[in-house]
């Protein structure tokens, strides 16, 4: 009986000694769960094009820049998926762990779709409607009170007499840090100095936290067709026969309002790619060059077909540029931790707080 | 006389209570099983396209003289194109796109496995049986409605048009879905399979059990039969039945911090995974291990010692081999345990996207749990009966762990 136990103990310790020696020639991707149909869909492509088919760990975004930050080494994953760009103290905590070569790919855009169920009444919402319906506070009347709204024609007399029920994504969503800064602030009516409140949801029931699983919220929407979610556009595509998009400003999401950012809520997706990983595990740029291809995002690729939306030409082929020559054209992790990000002034933000 | 008409009564209502408690419990387990089975018998078929195949020799990069190694690398898209090209005629390119987009992305790989197996074909006609795409697939299986608007559905108005006349034809047919069973997750539901997320549960289950029955089986000789009862010992059992009741994620949080923050070990692999759930049921193992030593009664151990045995001796050879269908059973219940958690693989990165079946435990896995759980966040219709048959093959294997363990209970624990 002592024997086996002595074999076993030298397994054991051999092994952790081979994962201290653990080289990896298969990407290994975290991130964000909107840019996960995407990111998989591109990896399995990779993947028959002759390298080891990635993994995707769909952790969140803010998850995936914590993971992605964490250092260089094979051991931490090559890749980021981001449907939010990488914000000032995530870019801190990269440099802080010496990870201070990244390579931000913007490479599609995605609506945030304010979605119901299909037998509900058509919605035309304003993002001022929607912040009303779901912020802590809102103004009555020249005053600053508890949001008092518990049906939309109170917010607006021409809107159904629905309940306002909305079911939110968990903080760590980067949907949802799309979310408040392109609706919950552009859509805000409180005074400068309480600006910081426009982004609080309210807490009397009406607007509920439900897990990252986009599957649970179109189910709960489907149970009662008074009650409103977000996802990202792919997920609608996809259930068209079960949901559907209340339009914003008068926009309804589609590949085409999307694209052109007419639809208001529309947003970029990224990735991040670690420069340091590049030639030490495969097919790093070959990924990125797959993703922001004709072939992926033109007219009739395969992430256009399930949801994702082309880039303006002069910005897709500055994006095609980078993943092709690998240089970051001015953005740099410092200059993000800086605050002086170079897409701050392109004006295709979302969230208009780029590196805030 | 009035006093036990009522103690009667009582007795009555109880059984009654009692039966009704049975009958819900089990209506809720049919109930669950029901749905399971009747929306995830579906994934077991695959719809089928009969379709006529001219191996054009101008249209493939091979011919029979080819090796096999030729043939596999060659690509079979042009041929694929041609095919469809072959049985409708006169398309136009919209046409033709809608048409290719019925069949499974991977058409031409079909073409490639057949041709391998098959070098005579070669400009020859052959009808083979290939596979819908999903969307259509969710479409005759009836999953997708075919009366909603036009522009809610992802099969248009020509697209069930060539449907209806391809099922007059009678070319529409089902298949045993054997993919299922032996690829690896895909993004495309009517090629993905769960032998990957089988692998990476059996390879962390190895990991666990090599790592925590020898431990758990050692502690607990240690415990029971040469340490003398007292306030340490005392101690070190409420910490072990304390250690029992926490929440697996907990041990996901020491398995991310220890094995993964300070040991350095990769992400996601099954080596972490198994020892994070190795954590998790050595208590279980553990308690089982010493209530099964209890068990053995101490006039073996008298015997042994009264014949000049050794206390080492008398344990290995007398009292352990004894208990061991007990510790068994424990550790088989543990395992069954171990293979349907989440929140430790959770933790260290075994929720993953991972398409090439793992070959070790130090390959990147995905557990049979976790893979249930992204199949059901996915959002093609078609993963939905994925995760049922995920939930199926999940409840099949826990059914034939604790039928094993009852059986080696049964046949094997001696009784006293």
């Amino acid at each position: 009986m002592k024997k086996p136990f002595v074999t076993l103990l030298a397994l054991v310790v051999s092994t952790l000694f081979a994962a201290e020696s653990f080289a990896r020639d298969q990407i290994n991707i975290v991130g964000s769960s909107t840019v996960y149909p995407y990111g998989t869909v591109n990896a399995q492509r990779l993947g028959e094009s002759g390298f080891k088919t990635p993994t995707y760990n769909p952790t969140g975004t803010g998850g995936g820049m914590k993971l992605f930050c964490a250092g260089v080494g094979v051991e931490h994953p090559d890749i980021t998926g981001a449907s939010r760009n990488m914000k000032a103290s995530e870019a801190a905590l990269c440099l802080e762990n010496g990870v201070t070569n990244v390579i931000e790919v913007m490479w599609a855009n995605d609506g945030i779709t304010f979605s119901h169920s299909n037998t509900a009444e058509d919605f035309a919402l304003t993002r001022k409607d929607i912040w009303k319906a779901m912020a802590a506070y809102v103004v009555v009347d020249g005053k600053i009170v508890e949001n008092p709204y518990s049906s939309w024609n109170e917010i607006r007399s021409d809107l159904p007499d629905y309940k306002i029920e909305v079911l939110v994504a968990p903080p760590s969503s980067g949907t949802r840090d799309a979310f408040d800064g392109g609706v919950m602030e552009k859509g805000c009516e409180l005074p400068e100095d309480r600006e910081d409140d426009c982004v609080l949801y309210r807490e009397d029931g009406r607007v509920i936290e439900m897990g990252e699983n986009d599957t649970l919220i179109a189910q709960k929407l489907n149970e009662d067709n008074q009650r409103f979610g977000y996802f990202g556009y792919s997920y609608l595509k996809d259930n068209g026969d079960k949901l559907k998009a209340a339009s914003v400003e008068g926009v309804l999401p589609t590949g085409e309002t999307i694209a052109s950012y007419e639809y208001p809520m529309a947003r970029p997706l990224f990735i991040y790619l670690k420069a340091d990983h590049i030639g030490v595990v495969p097919g790093i740029q070959e990924f990125a060059q797959m993703m922001a291809s004709e072939e992926a995002i033109g007219d009739n690729g395969y992430l256009t077909k399930i949801g994702a939306a082309p880039m303006v030409p002069e910005l897709i082929s500055r994006v095609r540029n980078i993943t092709d020559t690998l240089d970051p054209m001015g953005f740099s992790i410092e200059s993000c931790a800086n605050k002086e990000h170079p897409l701050k002034n392109a004006g295709y933000a979302f969230s208009g707080k780029l590196c805030p | 006389m009035s006093n036990i008409k009522k103690r009667l009564s009582a007795e009555r209502r109880f059984k009654f209570y009692g039966q009704v408690g049975v009958f819900l419990s089990l209506l809720f387990v049919s109930l669950l099983i029901i749905k399971i089975f009747s929306t995830g018998s579906g994934a077991f078929f695959r719809t089928t396209i009969e379709t006529d195949i001219f191996f054009d020799p101008e249209l493939m990069n091979v011919d029979q003289n080819s090796s096999d190694k030729e043939i596999s690398r060659a690509s079979f898209e042009k041929l694929a194109d041609g095919v469809i090209d072959f049985n409708f005629k006169n398309l136009s390119e919209d046409e033709f796109i809608k048409i290719r987009e019925m069949y499974t992305r991977r058409f031409d790989y079909q073409l490639r496995d057949y041709f391998l197996k098959n070098k005579e074909v070669i400009n020859n006609t052959v009808t083979l049986e290939i596979s819908a795409s999903s969307d259509l697939d969710q479409i005759v299986k009836g999953n997708y409605p075919r009366n909603v608007p036009e522009s809610q559905r992802k099969i248009n108005d020509y697209q069930l048009t060539i449907l209806d006349e391809l099922t007059s034809k009678e070319k529409i047919g089902s298949t045993f879905n054997f993919w299922f069973f032996t690829n690896g997750d895909s993004r495309d539901p009517e090629t993905a399979g769960i032998l990957g997320a089988i692998m990476g549960s059996l390879y962390a289950l190895m990991i666990c059990l090599v790592f925590s029955f020898p431990i758990g089986l050692f502690a607990s000789v240690y415990l029971e039969e040469f340490t003398k009862p007292g306030k340490m010992t005392d101690l070190i059992e409420v910490n072990i039945n304390n250690l029992a009741a926490v929440p697996s994620i907990v041990f996901g949080l020491l398995g991310l911090g220890m094995l993964i923050g300070v040991f350095n070990m990769p992400f996601q692999v099954p080596l972490v995974g198994g020892l994070t759930l190795g954590f998790m049921t050595l208590p279980t193992i553990i308690i089982a291990c010493r209530s099964s030593l209890r068990a053995v009664p101490p006039s073996i151990r008298h015997g042994a010692l009264a014949l000049g045995a050794t206390k080492v001796q008398t344990t290995f050879h007398h009292v352990v081999p004894l208990a061991l269908p007990g510790t068994l059973t424990g550790t088989i219940i543990g395992m069954a345990q171990a293979l349907g958690e989440t929140a430790p693989l959770l933790m260290v990165g075994m929720v993953a996207f991972v398409m090439e079946i793992p070959g070790g435990p130090l390959d990147p896995a995905t557990g049979l749990p976790s893979q249930i759980y992204l199949w059901s966040e996915s959002a093609e219709r078609g993963f939905i009966e994925k995760t049922s048959a995920g939930i199926m093959l999940l409840l099949l294997f826990l059914i034939v762990m604790n039928l094993a363990a009852i059986l080696i209970r049964r046949k094997v624990e001696v009784k006293w």
